[in-house]
């Protein structure tokens, strides 16, 4: 049933783009009409799939000579993956409905890029995952272009060179591990069971894994993501930052530890206090949470900030990944979901809901419009968006840092130390975001006029939009066993180096 | 051999110069008078038929598969090898020469619409030549014939000074080279004492190797080189995609690309070719019929001595000093055009490279997968150009602004076709280009491969930049002016045939490459 997610999204597109574009509410229904269906799919293989194990969807042989497969498979990591998907989807759509230029072609660009993730995160067979993977690379590019607002054409560019680099990265990795074992599937259990070469192990984890992690966002290569979220038009954003980002994690995962379990082994020798590529690649996170974190405190446009809090997020999750532990883990996936759920809240309320009435982003210029009193219902959800982002208790964010710093500090404390630190300054930018934009009752106004009229209404598919996303990360946070039971047993699997 | 068979056995090439003839002769005889529409129509579906007959020939027709020549008496050697090896190129080089014949319809840049199809029909004649041959002379005689033609048909339009200008640089970068070919198939004729592949092959292995292997290999790529237009033999590419007639160019691009890529695999792989078909055929009795079928491969093997796949070593590295210099100078250029078929010249110096780094490494099949796919979307690409520029004018940049508003379809073809060159999944592109990579590195013959390997995927990132540039025009941009671009209906039509097919080839890897991999039977 999950396999219909990425048929259904890719029939969607097509039909999109034959929509007639002087029509943009048809193509506004059609696409709710899809990306909901989608969800509704993937919270039913999701439900379907408690308990369950890897589930193989499909398996066809799809070039012989090459052993390549056609394999769809769902284990927990994935399903929790595809409801992610599924939910920023939907939550893009409602939050796009204001899109009135070429807007069938928006929303076909937007369908392709969602069945391209859904086939990253149900990809069985590693060359599968790269052509959905490369998929979902280039709507982007589009999506950014053609509706963006600052730099767009920058950005756009900007964000489709570093993902292709990346994914030029993987490809050769791929490619060499492909001719290295010498087998006759490209599965990911059929690689996975060659054992390749220890050697060979610690030359290809990293270029794999830096390929994938370009698209993390891991520091120092995230700098596309920041001008590509502010770019971006804001369901690209919430896409860019709630999925898009978790494919290069997920690529992590999936391929960089699950093929070359050997890739994070120690060298043998030190350098700089690093022994192996788990340390480097910890160390990397942990500047990344650091510095993202740093970088949003002095941010002086809004976007800005979740850009680089994104950064800071994603950190999180690779740190978790190289910890190798089931708890530390397990925290990583629940991270990507719970920042995939908290990123699009968060740019859904900054990029849409203000910007689109106060045409600004800056924090000097929202300071002086007294938005808390104006606009409460985006001051409230931004309140609410923002503790969770901060890592509360009671929200998804709380539970996946917590396992994170759990599963780090068991691996090494001093990364947890550094991390700690991400949080505390996590808890000021956000703060100070909050605060400047909406409850700077105390600076007087600059425009009087605004004074004269209200702000527009909040729209249904705003209000709607927010609070599926709020009550998702809610729910989650108050009670996660709800993705935890699902997730834990394949982060065990997978780290026990058997199936996939 | 006798005339009746030898006849046979010519009988696509036969096929395609009797439809050469047949075109001028109806053109000039009958429709002196007619409208240019119908003379075009004509000569386009004589040119078809042609080559459709040509196809029939080489793949249903029973015939003779091969041709052999007698030098000494009781000795025996290969001329034309038809079939195995050379015939999903030569069925690839009839069917790309039909795409490009279908532009021809509603194009107006000539009235001697007679002359140009019966030139494009010798020369695709001349490719078939090439793409089979065995014999350097045969190799000369057909390369010859299919240059000569591209010169003309870079020509054709004679009222413009851009293409009289390529058409001359065109030849004399062209005559240059055929000089340097010539000079290197000498040294080959010294050192192997004959002019057929197989027994210079097994000469040179016999006498061990001579330092002036080096320089008449060399010599011999340089004047392949200019065919395929790698760096640093590429120097005519740009003008000549610049200034020909946009079915010229397609031409170029795709049938004598394919010929010339098939005729260095021939030149890389030689014996292995020769030896495969002395082994399946004693051409004293006469066996060598040809459909597939009746093959018996696991007999005809069997008492084969297996050696590896290697060639000349001296020849790899010439190869791959071009490969890796056209990888990177094609795809550095390419970001700075601002002309589209300029960028689409420097892209396919930079295909050109890939294809390079298969023939050093010998995946004949990966090899032949690549220059058709790649001809097949470079003559949809020049479709789109001519589209763009019988609107505006011009192939620059700009002239593409807001094209997905004034033709969606014909953008939307557009964004197909440059992202499979760009090698983006599912499209076609991307499976030539991985079949091709992997091929190489499954040879696990060292580090150089894998750099060369490296570099070509790190280039092909490069690449994505300059095929974004041509679709922002198209998509992103808003229209400068609200000139509509209109297609004919036929245009369209072959246009979105080309790009469907992309698509499904891409979807679809496995048949075309079956396919292909059938006339390689010992892969």
């Amino acid at each position: 049933m999950l396999a219909f997610t990425i048929y259904l999204s890719f029939a969607g597109a097509l039909v999109s783009a034959l929509l007639p574009g002087s029509r943009p509410a048809v193509a506004r229904w059609w696409a709710l009409l899809v990306s909901g269906t989608s969800l509704a799919l993937a919270v039913a293989g999701f439900s379907q799939g408690m308990g369950q194990g890897r589930v193989v969807l499909v398996d066809v042989l799809w070039v012989p000579s090459m052993g390549i497969h056609y394999m769809l498979a769902a284990d927990g990591i994935s399903r929790v993956l595809v409801l992610l998907t599924g939910l920023a989807a939907v939550a893009g759509v409602l939050f796009s409905w204001n899109i009135d230029l070429r807007t069938n072609q928006f929303f076909a660009f937007y369908l392709a890029l969602i069945g391209g993730v859904f086939g990253v995160f149900l990809s069985g067979d590693l060359f599968l995952f790269f052509v959905f993977y490369e998929i979902a690379i280039v709507p982007k590019y589009f999506l950014i272009a053609i509706w963006g607002s600052t730099r767009r054409e920058y950005g756009a560019m900007k964000l489709a060179l570093y993902s292709f680099v990346g994914s030029a990265m993987v490809l050769v990795g791929l490619l060499a591990s492909y001719a290295n074992t010498g087998s006759h599937s490209t599965t990911l259990d059929a690689l996975a069971a060659a054992h390749l070469p220890l050697a060979f192990q610690m030359w290809c984890f990293p270029l794999v894994f830096v390929g994938f992690a370009i698209l993390a966002g891991m520091w120092p290569f995230h700098t596309w993501a920041p001008t590509g979220h502010v770019a971006a038009p804001t369901a690209a954003s919430m896409l860019l930052a709630g999925v898009v980002m978790k494919l290069g994690a997920y690529g992590c995962l999936r391929v960089g530890i699950g093929l070359y379990p050997h890739g994070l082994d120690p060298w043998g020798f030190t350098l700089l206090g690093l022994g192996s590529w788990r340390d480097v690649f910890a160390l990397l996170a942990v500047i990344g949470i650091v510095y993202g974190a740093l970088v949003a405190l002095a941010q002086t446009d809004f976007k800005f900030v979740i850009g680089y809090s994104s950064v800071s997020h994603m950190g999180f999750v690779l740190l978790g990944l190289v910890t190798l532990n089931q708890i530390g883990v397990t925290g990583a996936v629940l991270q990507m979901f719970s920042h995939g759920v908290i990123a699009g809240l968060l740019f859904g309320i900054v990029g849409r809901i203000v910007y689109e009435r106060t045409h600004t982003r800056q924090l000097a210029e929202l300071e002086t419009m007294h938005l808390g009193r104006r606009l409460p219902f985006a001051a409230w959800a931004f309140v609410i968006a923002g503790m969770a982002s901060m890592g509360l208790p009671g929200f998804s964010g709380f539970v996946a840092e917590l396992q994170v710093i759990v599963g780090s500090w068991r691996a090494n404390p001093w990364w947890t130390a550094a991390a700690g630190v991400g949080i505390i300054v996590g808890v000021a930018y956000t703060w100070r975001a909050l605060q400047k934009a909406f409850f700077a009752d105390g600076i007087p106004h600059l425009h009087s006029h605004d004074r004269e009229h209200g702000f527009a209404a909040i729209t249904w598919p705003e209000a709607t939009g927010v609070a599926l996303l709020g009550l998702t990360s809610l729910a989650v946070g108050l009670y996660p066993r709800i993705l935890l039971d699902t997730i834990e047993p394949a982060v065990k699997t997978l780290l026990a180096g058997g199936a996939q | 051999m006798n005339y009746d068979k030898l006849f046979l056995a010519t009988l696509p090439i036969t096929m395609l110069e009797a439809a050469a003839l047949l075109v001028l002769v109806v053109d000039l005889a009958f429709l002196r008078r007619a409208s240019l529409a119908l003379r075009n129509t004509s000569a386009v579906l004589l040119g078809l038929s042609g080559c459709v007959a040509g196809l029939w020939a080489l793949l249903w027709a029973p015939a003779e598969k091969a041709v052999w020549g007698y030098s000494l008496p009781g000795s025996h050697e290969l001329l034309l090898n038809n079939m195995f090896f050379s015939g999903a190129a030569q069925s690839g080089i009839l069917l790309l020469t039909a795409l490009t014949m279908l532009f021809l319809v509603g194009s107006s840049f000539t009235r001697h619409v007679g002359e140009y199809v019966a030139v494009v029909l010798m020369a695709a004649a001349g490719g078939l030549i090439i793409s089979a041959a065995q014999d350097l002379l045969v190799i000369f005689i057909g390369l010859e014939l299919l240059s000569l033609c591209l010169y003309i048909l870079t020509a054709f339009q004679k009222s413009s000074a851009r293409a009289t200008e390529a058409a001359l640089k065109y030849y004399l970068f062209g005559g240059m080279s055929a000089a340097f070919l010539l000079f290197g198939f000498s040294y080959f004729y010294g050192l192997g004492g004959s002019t057929n592949l197989a027994v210079i092959q097994s000469t040179i292995a016999h006498n061990g190797p001579s330092p002036m292997l080096y320089v008449a290999w060399v010599l011999v790529a340089t004047g392949l080189g200019f065919k395929v237009a790698a760096v640093p033999f590429h120097l005519w590419a740009p003008d000549t995609y610049e200034g020909a007639p946009a079915p010229a160019v397609a031409f170029i691009a795709s049938v004598s690309k394919v010929a010339s890529f098939s005729l260095l695999l021939t030149l890389a792989t030689n014996w292995i070719q020769a030896s495969y078909c002395s082994m399946t055929a004693n051409p004293h009795e006469g066996m060598m019929h040809g459909s597939m079928g009746s093959m018996d491969m696991s007999g005809g093997m069997a008492g084969c001595v297996c050696p590896p796949m290697r060639i000349p070593s001296q020849f790899v590295l010439v190869l791959v000093a071009m490969a890796a210099l056209s990888m990177v100078i094609g795809n550095l250029a390419a970001l700075a055009q601002t002309s589209v078929r300029r960028l689409l010249a420097y892209s396919a110096i930079a295909h050109a490279g890939y294809i390079l780094v298969g023939i050093a490494y010998t995946s004949p099949d990966a090899v032949t997968y690549y220059a058709l796919t790649y001809g097949l979307t470079s003559i949809g690409s020049f479709g789109v150009v001519s589209v763009v520029e019988q609107a505006t004018g011009s192939d620059r940049l700009d002239s593409f602004l807001g094209l997905s508003k004034k033709n969606p379809l014909i953008a939307s073809i557009l964004l197909v076709l440059l992202l499979s060159l760009a090698g983006i999944p599912p499209l076609v592109g991307f499976w030539s280009k991985f079949n091709l990579f992997a091929a190489v590195l499954k040879l696990n013959a060292g580090v150089l491969p894998f750099a060369l390997i490296a570099v070509a995927i790190a280039m092909s990132a490069v690449s994505l930049y300059y095929y974004l540039q041509v679709l922002k025009a198209a998509w992103v941009s808003p229209a400068a002016d609200d000139r509509p671009v209109k297609a004919g209906v036929l245009n369209t039509l072959v246009l979105m045939v080309i790009a469907l097919a992309v698509l499904a080839l891409g979807c679809f890897p496995a048949a075309l490459e079956g396919w292909i991999r059938s006339f390689y039977p010992m892969m």
